[in-house]
């Protein structure tokens, strides 16, 4: 008996190897807004209290993603895709369930990340990394080759609130390209800065990903960039979970679906 | 008990970017001005002396010291109000970043103890000069003024607390904050001894008034310690380090339970 239990556990063990550990654990994960106009004290006078409302963007989702996945997140507009991103970048609480990053650094790629404006490019550099969890001495040796990298020469020692809005994306994808954290979550980043900028961060973006040292979630509407990236899809509407499952399979029920609905 | 363990771990984790945020702040503070760091020496002066002619001249106040007087007062008082101000809209002005990554929100109150706290440094080098141009001797009694700058920065830090989480929430916070703020203000007694004044025909609001509030309390001891070489009363600086450590206790358990809410909110 007990020696079936060690092969079995050492099948197990195989099968964990093989298949990586997981990263991502959600488990029923509920997120919702409150969509009551926000209180102000000349409101509170003379009015009984209002009874709070609530808009919920992510409705029970539940996903387990292994080390080195790549996911593609699809659905429509208002579907959760971002709020779900932003939950697992810790930035939004989840209302119920959980969300556990198994011990992983994570970071959020986005349109327009946003930065202190009256800082410099530098700075701004150096305190991004900081809160992504890297250490100063790390920040400090990388520093050069994320100003390289985000082609912005001597305006990186201006404050980034003179920037242009592709000068600071641009920096922004640099910072994330270069100090790379274990799980790494894509809201449309694709499309940054100007075309030569845009093929260089989509191969750089590439290259991240089939190094498989990333689990990686890519919210897109392009289904090209997604069947291209991605080896898993998740399909989000309304804040549930549609279908989940290998890229090619649920971008054709998707675009099936979508056909069906212009009709 | 697990938000305040959570406080220290926080506190640690977070140093670097704590001390880097604040140095580039003050920098870019100055960064742009032609005066550069003079504004900070240049600020506190320029006001002492308004309010030295206002109250001195005009209202021909009678304090000992006058100038000096007012200048610790001004000192003390601008952290506090700084302080409050800022937490209260702190959330909404670093929404890019707090959308897009996660900070523990008390580090950005930190962050402003740290800068305010720098600046006030700046003014105490002004109130040391003043001291030897006014001739006035220190006695050891000057040693009180640290367990008293301790107390205003742990009122300040709760203070901001409940500031940043209801500023979130609340939108016309702002315009409150101002007119309470005004009001401490001048209750306060930054440019007017208040036993001396107040005391006058109505002692018993005065002992209140001094005691209640604690930046007049504050502000009194630190003249005291500074000027008058005495000691602040113990039994009040020991009932307000309780009554501050428990507002900063609600306020990290406060800001800890909602913050991840705050993202949503702004």
């Amino acid at each position: 008996m007990e020696q079936t239990n060690g092969l079995s556990e050492e099948l197990n063990t195989e099968e964990k190897k093989r298949r990586g550990r997981v990263a991502i654990t959600l488990e029923d994960v509920h997120i919702s807004y409150d969509i009551r106009n926000r209180g102000s004290i000349k409101g509170s006078i003379g009015k009984k209290h209002e009874k709070k409302r609530y808009y919920e963007a992510v409705k029970g989702i539940s996903l387990k993603i292994r080390r080195g996945q790549i996911v593609g997140i699809i659905g429509s507009n208002g579907a959760g895709k971002s709020t779900l991103l932003r939950a697992i970048a810790g930035i939004f609480s989840v209302n119920s369930g959980k969300i556990d990053l198994h011990g992983n650094s994570v970071s959020l790629m986005a349109i327009g990340v946003g930065f202190e404006k009256n800082l410099t490019g530098r700075e701004n550099i150096m305190l991004s990394g900081l809160l992504l969890g890297f250490t100063r001495e790390k920040i400090e040796n990388e520093m050069q080759r994320i100003i390289d990298f985000s082609e912005l020469g001597d305006f990186i020692d201006r404050p980034v609130a003179s920037y242009s809005s592709g000068m600071y994306s641009k920096l922004a994808f640099s910072i994330t390209a270069v100090l790379e954290t274990d799980i790494l979550l894509i809201d449309e980043v694709l499309s940054v800065g100007d075309r030569h900028f845009k093929k260089k961060s989509y191969r750089r973006m590439k290259r991240m990903i089939e190094k498989k040292r990333h689990t990686v979630l890519i919210v897109s509407h392009s289904d090209s960039t997604l069947r291209d990236l991605c080896d898993h899809v998740l399909w989000l509407d309304d804040g549930k979970m549609v279908m989940y499952g290998p890229a090619d399979e649920v971008l054709d029920s998707y675009n099936a679906s979508m056909e069906d609905d212009d009709e | 008990m697990r938000y305040l363990t959570r406080f220290f771990k926080d506190l640690s984790k977070y140093s670097t970017y704590v001390v880097c945020s604040a140095k580039a702040k003050l920098a870019a503070d100055v960064a742009g001005s032609r005066l550069n760091w003079v504004w900070w020496v240049l600020e506190p002066l320029c006001m002492m002396l308004v309010y030295t002619f206002v109250f001195g001249v005009i209202f021909t106040g009678r304090e000992e010291n006058f100038p000096l007087f007012i200048f610790i007062g001004l000192t003390l008082w601008n952290f506090f109000s700084g302080n409050v101000k800022v937490s209260v809209r702190i959330i909404r002005r670093s929404k890019s970043v707090i959308t897009r990554i996660y900070v523990p929100k008390l580090m950005l109150n930190i962050t402003q103890l740290l800068v305010s706290g720098f600046k006030m440094l700046i003014s105490f080098g002004i109130i040391i000069i003043m001291m030897i141009f006014f001739r006035v001797v220190p006695t050891v009694n000057i040693l009180w003024l640290i367990p008293v700058m301790l107390l205003l920065v742990m009122l300040s830090f709760g203070v901001m607390c409940f500031f940043m989480h209801f500023g979130v929430y609340v939108t016309d916070l702002v315009n409150a904050t101002d007119i309470i703020l005004k009001l401490i203000f001048y209750m306060t007694g930054i440019f007017f001894d208040i036993t001396l004044r107040v005391g006058k025909s109505y002692p018993e609001l005065a002992v209140v008034l001094s005691k209640v509030n604690p930046m007049a309390f504050i502000l009194t001891s630190a003249r005291t310690a500074l000027l008058g070489g005495g000691m602040p009363d113990l039994l009040c600086l020991g009932i307000w380090f309780v009554i501050a450590l428990l507002i900063d206790i609600f306020g990290i358990i406060l800001v800890y339970k909602n913050e991840n809410s705050y993202a949503k909110a702004i």
